[in-house]
This record gives C-alpha cells, sequence and structure tokens, in this order.
C-alpha cells in the first residue's frame, strides 16, 4: 500500500496542473496599460493603425508554425490591422522587457501600441476574432 | 540531431521534423512503466527505462524501442494528415528522463527508496502530462533558458569590459 500513495499523489498533482496548462493555453488574457507596450521602433516596423498582433516565436516550436499561420490568415485581408513575427531568441531584450516566458507568446497591441490582451500559446480564431473586433 | 546540438539549443533553422505522434505514443509507454517501477520498487524496470531514455536522448527519440513500436503497430492504422513537429523538444525531453531515471538508478542502488521515489516521481509527472495533455518539456524552457543565457552572457560582457586595461 506504502508504494501506491506516492503514486496517486503525483497522478493528482499532474492531472491539476495539466487542466490547468490546457484551459490557459491560447487565452487572451485582457491588460490594460496607460504607456505604448511597444513603439515601432522597438520591432523595426510600423504599426497597424487599428491593431498589430506582435508575436514571440522561436525555432523549433510547433504551435509557433500554427499560430504564424492563423495570424497570417486573419490579417492578409486587413489593412489597418499589423502582423508582426518576431524572434524570441534574437530579441532576449525585449523578451525580458516584455516578460515573455514561453513561445508562442502573442501581443495584441491597438493603434496607439499600448498593449491591450496576450496568448500565451496558439491562440483560438473567434477569441482572436472578438478581441479585433473590440478595438475601434 | 546530436546530443549537443540539442543542449546548446542551437536556433538552427534547418530542422528535422517528426511524426508528432510517435514521442507521444512513446510518452504513454513510459508512464506505464515508470508507474510500474514506483508500485513494484523495481531496480530492472528501471534499468530498462534508462537505457530507453539513453537511445532517445543520445541517438534520436525515433531511436527507441517504443518508437519501433509506434513504427510497426500503430502508424500503419493511423489515418489522415501527419502532424509534424521539430525533433529537438522531443530529444530535449528525453535527456531529461535520462538524468531523472539516472539519479532514481543511483538513488535505489544507494537503497534510499524515498529519494528514488521522489526523482522518478518529476520523471513520470513529465510523462503523464506529455501522455495526456501534449505538454512539452523542451517548449516551456526553451525561451527560459535562453534568457538565463542571455543574462550570463550580459554579466560575463559586463566584468570582462570592466576588466580591460585603461588606457
Amino acid at each position: 500500500m506504502q508504494n501506491y500513495l506516492p503514486i496517486l499523489l503525483i497522478f493528482a498533482l499532474a492531472t491539476t496542473y495539466g487542466l490547468w496548462y490546457q484551459s490557459s493555453r491560447g487565452r487572451i488574457k485582457e491588460k490594460k496599460s496607460a504607456r505604448p507596450a511597444l513603439t515601432a521602433h522597438d520591432v523595426g516596423e510600423e504599426f497597424g493603425s487599428r491593431a498589430t498582433f506582435v508575436q514571440f516565436s522561436s525555432a523549433f516550436c510547433t504551435p509557433c508554425r500554427a499560430t504564424r499561420a492563423l495570424l497570417t490568415d486573419i490579417t492578409a485581408d486587413l489593412s489597418d490591422v499589423k502582423y508582426i513575427d518576431i524572434d524570441a531568441e534574437k530579441n532576449l531584450e525585449l523578451v525580458r522587457k516584455l516578460d515573455i516566458r514561453s513561445t508562442p507568446t502573442t501581443l495584441i497591441l491597438n493603434g496607439a501600441g499600448q498593449e491591450i490582451g496576450r496568448a500565451v500559446g496558439a491562440p483560438k480564431r473567434a477569441e482572436i476574432l472578438a478581441t479585433l473586433g473590440a478595438i475601434r | 540531431m546530436t546530443i549537443t546540438s540539442v543542449l546548446t539549443f542551437s536556433t538552427d533553422r534547418s530542422s528535422v521534423l517528426i511524426d508528432a505522434r510517435g514521442p507521444r505514443f512513446g510518452a504513454i509507454i513510459t508512464t506505464v512503466v515508470l508507474t510500474a517501477v514506483l508500485a513494484l520498487q523495481s531496480l530492472p524496470l528501471l534499468i530498462w527505462q534508462l537505457g530507453v531514455f539513453a537511445l532517445g536522448a543520445f541517438l534520436s527519440p525515433q531511436k527507441t524501442p517504443y518508437a519501433f513500436l509506434y513504427k510497426k503497430l500503430v502508424r500503419p492504422r493511423l489515418k489522415g494528415d501527419v502532424p509534424t513537429e521539430d525533433v529537438r523538444p522531443p530529444q530535449f525531453a528525453q535527456i531529461v528522463g535520462f538524468l531523472f531515471a539516472l539519479g532514481g538508478t543511483i538513488a535505489l542502488l544507494l537503497g534510499n527508496a524515498l529519494v528514488a521515489t521522489i526523482i522518478i516521481g518529476f520523471a513520470l509527472a513529465a510523462a503523464f502530462l506529455n501522455a495526456a495533455f501534449n505538454f512539452c518539456l523542451g517548449c516551456e524552457m526553451y525561451l527560459l533558458i535562453a534568457r538565463f543565457r542571455g543574462a550570463l552572457k550580459q554579466r560575463t560582457n559586463a566584468e570582462d569590459s570592466y576588466n580591460l586595461p585603461s588606457l
């Protein structure tokens, strides 16, 4: 019996963490900051007039590819929304400043460059569209 | 992929893509085997798993007996698109698994069952998270390690410039 107790404990803890991990991945967390999170100078590209998606990626991350495909697709027909993909490892200073901990992390900026939300993990299309729709 | 290029987190874009379902199938078997190791406190079974991790870490995650089982028995039965992933995250996971299994083996050999259970418990938790939730340890650790290494490099650079002889 004493051998089974640790096993039960391990599975209980891992399942709790796993459920949290699964439900939090890709969720857009709203953020309200008055200051611009980024300037066009930081990322070396002009922002979109309505919104900008800034994705932080790393070389061998699988969900980064899915995120890239999704955001490229969503922004393709929108002239006022821009999509910028940043290599996290080559921009560690920016990564530290914005406290990016894993890839992909996608920041959603409004026209003024203020961060209004961020998603860790591959975001869902419906949620991205809803957030975008709320930006005027 | 050589073990050094995995461990140095080389961001080589010429990536090797593998069938992503293979490592996940391996994680399921690993979960079962490590559970049995803990339940039976079995050293031979742990050494078996240590050997499997070694093959996955030093050769490739596609060179383990579990990958062989996947190729022979599971893949022929699967239909649809093949989801691919870079070989480095699963190989990194095998390296971490190898280190934990090694620690567990040493603890069991020294007769410290409590320490062995804790160490093997971490490996079991990671394998189970991978199998059940598609959790990828290498992906979660990658940027944190890169940030940490970047910070170290910056500090050494700062010290280097501090030590520059004044003109």
